[in-house]
């Protein structure tokens, strides 16, 4: 791992509060909640070769939590985010266990549809969940204890992803992904290891999920969390490029800052530009760079030579 | 011996009998219903009617999904933008029935541009697709809102709003119509892929396109008809859907999900599995919210995925899927 | 007489790995000529280059034409048929289909080419509605034969034909490729790791070793050659 990116990323993040206006923080906390998201989703589909389309829903839960525990139960709300983590892994261990059955374009629909349903649940219980106007938090805080809780959570998030990878489980995750038959044949679990995927997957998003609601006012409202959501993390992965911890940082910033930099564009300006800018740099990113960033980083590495002489496509 | 534990030799057909069985049992279901309640008659017409449009929607996801293993995330939105299209030509003063014609042909153009112009350069990238047509989406949705903006617009009634009456039970000239104009576009999509050289060559080139090349197929043309051929049928369904919908830029957005879930249910591989599984989540739904009180308008969704997710669990390649059995 | 298909100093290659270092050879109307090898010597790239469906350079000629840069699509259209290793068979379409897909680059009906083949395969008529993935090793190596030949193609590229059958069947299979050539004056270039049977079939031979043409004659003064009788048939 180089020291000297961490350090300069590290370095940005601790001055920047003293440069920007609040509104502008506010912005900086939304890049660290996509991160943590990202990350998360990183992990799953990156690692473990496992498509997600629905991790909308494990914010949903990670938001509701803490809104929950903060007007119901009063806690405090930093307290509620170690909460909304065990909530969320627990529910995505949950979800992890019939993903066992299903993999690529079918578990991608079936987590979609955790997606689309997920949201409907407040609707329908509106008494215990608010209904479509969400629920509100105990209490409010500023952009810039928003920011620093936001960027610590990323900090250690980015710590837990780097330290769980490199070892024992990291190996393990990328063995499933690359051959599922090779790594049950050495010894790997699959039902532990998938299922486990999915609930560190889903903490990360849950804790992403409690900022969201925090940083939107403390408000949880179903809205926030719609298809759009989960759509947006997929970008953001897509962006950063799987299996590659530091693109994530890219995607993050491209989801976390796009939309609300492209209505100043002009022509088309105004309300709708927004969504117009967006699709339209999506669509020519994945055109440039068709595995993100973090593809667009390797063609700068060092290729290891290869020196096969014979024809792989024997005749 | 090299390169035969790779090779598909056999494949098993989609339906099982237990599957038919389970169809010719619901079919029965409903029939009986029908005859003995006018309410569960005019429920079950209204479902097949809606469940149409789910399918035809569906068809058109599985026609790309063949051809290039890839959901289309913009089918809907795609839908949605040449309804507009439809829309304007009738402000301009068009017939509604010209209007619904030259909006197919435009549709087809359409739907072939988007795939030589932005899918086909990566189109080696399953994930780089997926994401582009989430782009589209984004980018259709903010197209449509800018030019015609976010508030209803009407169109002429296709149907007229007449309904008949047969005994006790009363069908609207509108289920009806839409019912017949998307079971017959699926038929003729049926017709050309079945029996003319032109569906032959395309279905070759979504299964094996190596092979097809080798025998003479313009795959790369044959792809880009596939999503014109989709684009179409996502057209039909768009325009069914605005006289009970009216037309607004997120009126697909709920049809899209239920039409992933009939895709799905179908196999994602069977166009026959499409339109069925279609049909079933229209009429299911219509039942299960005449009958059971609980499931209010906000569990609409969650209950199609719900059924999507158990069939899912019970049969992984959905009802229809293809089981890819290899022979050594 | 000027040779069907020529091939002079062809190269192709795999990503970074080239498979063919310039490869030469000639290919007479009428002909059968085979390419022997060992694993990886390119017999496959071979005729892979010739169809356009790997990275290649080089002269190719076919009928006096330049084959240039033309895709698979426009090879086959030019008149070559290639059954692929693996047959190439579309095992989810009926026979049926396979065939009219042989007949896909022609106009006109394909019922006279049907039953002109059912002459050599009697059996494609009762079992033309039958998935052709259902069909055994054998008869999808015939298939491909049929579909080939319903191209109404003049050169056939052959690849591997006896892969994966019984002896008895592989006899059956060259039996017929020769009757093809010797009654409906079709060419073919067949790749054959059968070194023995593949030199009894063919006219010519040319023996590949590491993407070039190590050896080449007609097949009778081949099978007397010392190195080949050595490495490829075994006494």
């Amino acid at each position: 791992m180089k020291l000297v990116p961490i350090g300069v990323v590290v370095a940005v993040l601790v001055a920047l509060p003293f440069l920007i206006s609040g509104y502008h923080q506010g912005l900086a906390t939304y890049v660290a909640i996509y991160f943590i998201a990202i990350l998360g989703l990183n992990i799953l589909t990156g690692y473990t070769g496992q498509i997600s389309i629905g991790h909308g829903a494990f914010m949903a839960i990670g938001g509701y939590t803490t809104v929950l525990l903060s007007a119901d139960q009063h806690w405090n709300l930093l307290a509620t985010l170690p909460a909304s983590l065990g909530i969320s892994f627990v529910c995505g261990l949950i979800v992890g266990v019939p993903a066992l059955r299903l993999s690529g374009v079918y578990l991608a629909l079936a987590t979609f549809a955790l997606a689309v349903s997920v949201p409907q649940f407040p609707l329908k219980f509106s008494k215990f969940l608010g209904g479509s106007n969400g629920i509100h938090a105990a209490q409010t805080k500023s952009h810039l204890w928003l920011y620093v809780v936001g960027w610590s959570c990323s900090a250690l998030a980015f710590a837990a992803a780097w330290l769980l990878l490199r070892g024992r489980i990291g190996r393990a995750f990328r063995a499933v992904r690359d051959s599922e038959l090779a790594a049950v044949s050495s010894g790997v679990s699959l039902p532990i290891y998938k299922t486990l995927a999915f609930g560190v997957s889903a903490a990360f998003a849950g804790v992403a999920g409690s900022l969201l609601v925090l940083v939107t006012n403390g408000y949880a409202q179903p809205g926030e969390f719609g298809v759009l959501l989960s759509l947006e993390i997929l970008i953001g992965a897509a962006v950063a490029g799987l299996g590659s911890l530091w693109g994530v940082i890219v995607g993050a910033v491209f989801i976390g800052l796009l939309p609300s930099v492209a209505p100043d564009v002009p022509l088309i300006g105004s309300a709708h530009g927004q969504d117009v800018v967006f699709g339209l740099i999506v669509v020519l990113i994945m055109l440039l760079l068709p595995n993100g960033f973090a593809g667009f980083l390797r063609r700068f590495e060092p290729r290891v030579k290869t020196t096969i002489k014979s024809d792989p496509k024997t005749s | 011996m090299l390169g035969l534990a790779k090779r598909k030799t056999a494949v098993s057909t989609g339906l099982s009998v237990p599957v038919l069985l389970l169809l010719l049992a619901g079919a029965i279901f409903l029939v009986i219903g029908s005859l003995s309640s006018s309410i569960f008659a005019q429920q079950t017409v209204a479902g097949l009617a809606q469940g149409a449009i789910f399918g035809s929607l569906a068809l058109a996801l599985v026609l790309i999904y063949r051809a290039t293993e890839v959901i289309n995330f913009a089918q809907g939105e795609l839908a949605m933008a040449t309804t507009y299209i439809a829309y304007q030509l009738t402000l301009w003063g068009v017939s509604y029935w010209l209007a619904f014609f030259l909006t197919l042909v435009i549709a087809f153009a359409l739907g072939v541009v988007i795939q030589v112009v932005v899918i086909r350069p990566v189109q080696h990238s399953v994930i780089a697709v997926v994401i582009i047509t989430v782009g589209l989406f984004i980018l259709i949705d903010g197209l449509v809102t800018w030019k015609w903006g976010a508030d209803l617009k009407f169109m002429p009634a296709p149907f007229g709003n007449a309904v008949y009456h047969a005994g006790s039970v009363a069908f609207s000239r509108q289920d009806l119509g839409t019912l017949i104009v998307t079971i017959f576009s699926v038929i003729l999509l049926w017709l050309l892929f079945q029996f003319t050289k032109l569906g032959l060559a395309m279905r070759a080139a979504a299964l094996r396109p190596a092979a097809a090349s080798l025998v003479g197929v313009r795959v790369n043309r044959m792809l880009a008809l596939g999503w014109g051929l989709a684009a179409v049928l996502g057209a039909v369904s768009g325009l069914m859907t605005e006289p009970t919908q009216f037309l607004q830029p997120t009126m697909m957005q709920a049809i899209l999900l239920y039409a992933f879930a009939a895709a799905v249910l179908g196999g994602l591989e069977s166009p026959a599995g499409a339109v069925i599984g279609g049909l079933f989540i229209g009429v299911f739904l219509n039942l299960i919210g005449q009958y059971i009180g609980f499931a209010t308008p906000e569990l609409r969704l969650p209950m199609a995925f719900a059924v999507l997710l158990l069939v899912l669990l019970v049969k992984p390649n959905g009802l229809f899927g293809r089981r890819q059995v290899r022979r050594v | 007489m000027a040779a069907l298909l020529e091939l002079e100093d062809v190269t192709a290659r795999y990503g970074p790995v080239q498979a063919l270092h310039g490869v030469s050879l000639a290919v007479d109307e009428g002909q059968i000529a085979a390419v022997l090898g060992a694993n990886g010597a390119g017999k496959t790239t071979t005729l892979r280059a010739i169809s356009g469906t790997v990275r290649r350079d080089g002269q190719l000629r076919f009928a006096g034409k330049r084959l240039g840069r033309a895709g698979p699509d426009g090879v086959a259209r030019l008149g070559i048929a290639h059954v692929p290793e693996g047959r190439g068979t579309f095992a989810e379409l009926t026979v049926w289909d396979n065939l009219r897909l042989g007949g896909y680059t022609r106009r006109g009906p394909l019922k006279d080419d049907f039953a002109r083949i059912q002459t050599y395969f009697p059996w494609l008529e009762e079992r033309r509605n039958q998935q052709a993935g259902t069909l055994s090793g054998g008869e999808q190596q015939m298939l491909a034969l049929a579909r080939a030949f319903m191209q109404r193609s003049r050169l056939m590229l052959l690849d591997e034909p006896s892969l994966g059958l019984a002896p008895l069947l592989v006899t059956e299979i060259f039996r017929i490729v020769k009757e093809l050539n010797e009654n409906e004056g079709l060419t073919v270039l067949v790749v054959e790791q059968n070194a023995h049977i593949a030199l009894q079939l063919a006219q010519t031979a040319y023996v590949l070793e590491v993407g070039r043409v190590a050896l080449a004659g007609p097949s009778a003064e081949l099978q007397q050659h010392e190195s080949v009788r050595r490495s490829y048939l075994g006494y």
